[in-house]
């Protein structure tokens, strides 16, 4: 299974690599959802009283999430988009690689690509949206495991819908709901490692890990039949 | 094939199909577009289902998923999509198929050499290859296979004069180590010289059967084929 799991992995990245779409058009594209919602949210704004940063400042998290997840949705459509594009699906059927181990590599390479897009991101959002950082460890380990809870999700969702010609606009719609308890937990835990509130933190980068772990058991187990019909 | 039926889409692509092939047999698919060909060497290859009736190849039950599963490791598959990703090169892409079905990779090279790729080609993108180097790029991962039964889908599609000889050379080479082979083709004049036994599907059932080679018949219409579908 690892076996299966990092040939696919190798694959995949050595596609990205090749292409450039990865660092040519998502990377942009989560780059220009971040200055839109700095456009859209006015770096002036602050609420009286409330706290002496601004309310972009305040907001990053959520706003750096809302970009990693909309553009984990155009990483994720490509990594099946490969597959299905000229019936490889069905070759990797033929080989007979272990289901979970095709599952796996593919997460793993999309994983890689966000957690880079993510270092890109969080950078920008820094400069963007004037955003503090007090607990580094704590922000790695929510990257890394939020990382992992949405992709292995979305992986699931992308095969799913890997056979059908509405695939691209079907996509979003299934993996959006999956990802809001992810999404909410994310931006807490970010929060806490943002503002420093590291207790409150950890809490919810336990509960990102349970996620993950609960979402990987279900794509190890299900993707064998799911490739099967796709 | 014992009245096989293999729905696509709720269409009875195959539908009541009766087919019996001896291993180390060449057998031609003649048909009209929609006969059920694609769909007979989908079965073959454990890739579409069996909705109805009864299908065994290479001794494998088609009904049951774990020895579909094994027999898909035994088939080689040339079909209209080429199986390849379009960002790799030829020899990358031959060395994760290699590898992705358990292929010594060092094999790859020889394989290189005989399909003509091993020059300039094994370092060129597959999206910028032409058809037939494409068509023949998946010959290439298909022969690294060393498969039982050959399912060729137009296999001369696409492919200039030497390239054509090469198929009928390579198929002659693959039976001769014992391999049986199937294959649909509109290229009659060209499978025909190839072919031990010749085969007409209409409607996704066997038509008329006949041994070796059958250039004389016309090919079915589409129009025949959908009378066929029609008839009772």
């Amino acid at each position: 299974m690892l076996r299966d799991a990092l040939l696919m992995a190798r694959k995949d990245l050595r596609i990205e690599l090749a292409s450039r779409v990865a660092l040519g058009q998502i990377l942009p594209f989560g780059a220009l959802v971040l200055i839109m919602f700095g456009l859209a949210i006015s770096p002036d704004l602050s609420v009286l009283g409330a706290d002496e940063r601004s309310v972009l400042a305040q907001v990053s998290p959520g706003l750096f999430w809302m970009a990693v997840l909309f553009s984990s949705l155009l990483t994720l459509g490509r990594s099946f988009a490969i597959e299905s594009s000229d019936g490889n699906l069905d070759a990797l059927k033929m080989a007979g690689l272990d289901p979970a181990g095709v599952f796996l590599g593919k997460a793993g390479a999309v994983i890689v690509q966000l957690l880079v897009l993510e270092l890109l991101l969080g950078f920008g959002a820094f400069v963007l949206y004037d955003a503090p950082l007090s607990d580094v460890v704590l922000l790695v380990t929510a990257l890394i495991l939020a990382t992992t809870a949405v992709t292995v999700a979305g992986t699931l969702y992308a095969a799913l819908a890997s056979g059908l010609k509405v695939r691209d606009t079907l996509v979003p719609l299934l993996v959006l709901p999956v990802l809001a308890p992810v999404l909410l937990a994310a931006t807490l835990a970010t929060e806490a490692a943002v503002f420093g509130s590291s207790e409150d933190g950890w809490s919810w980068t336990m509960l990102l890990g349970v996620f993950a772990l609960l979402y990987l058991g279900i794509g190890m187990l299900s993707f064998g039949p799911i490739l099967e019909e796709s | 094939m014992d009245r096989a039926i293999s729905l696509i889409d709720q269409f009875p692509a195959l539908a009541g199909l009766d087919l019996t092939i001896e291993a180390g047999e060449i057998v031609l698919i003649r048909g009209a577009n929609g006969a059920g060909k694609s769909t007979l060497l989908r079965l073959c290859a454990g890739l579409a289902p069996l909705n109805g009736g009864a299908g065994r190849v290479l001794g494998y039950d088609l009904s049951n998923r774990d020895q579909r599963r094994r027999l898909r490791r035994e088939v080689g598959l040339l079909a209209h999509e080429t199986f390849l990703y379009d960002e790799l090169t030829v020899e990358e892409n031959l060395m994760f198929w290699a590898r992705a079905n358990r292929v010594d990779p060092s094999s790859v090279e020889p394989v290189l050499d005989r399909l003509a790729l091993s020059g300039r080609l094994r370092n060129i993108k597959v999206a910028r290859l032409s058809a037939g180097q494409r068509r023949r790029t998946s010959l290439a991962v298909m022969v690294c296979r060393r498969p039982r039964l050959w399912l060729l889908d137009e296999p001369h599609g696409g492919l200039d004069q030497a390239g054509r000889n090469f198929v009928d050379g390579l198929v002659n080479h693959a039976v001769g180590f014992g391999a049986t082979v199937l294959i649909a083709s509109h290229d009659i004049d060209r499978s025909s010289v190839l072919a031990t036994r010749t085969i007409t599907l209409a409607g996704g059932q066997v038509q008329a059967h006949r041994a070796g080679a059958d250039p004389v018949l016309d090919e079915p219409t589409d129009d025949a084929a959908e009378e066929q579908l029609r008839a009772p």
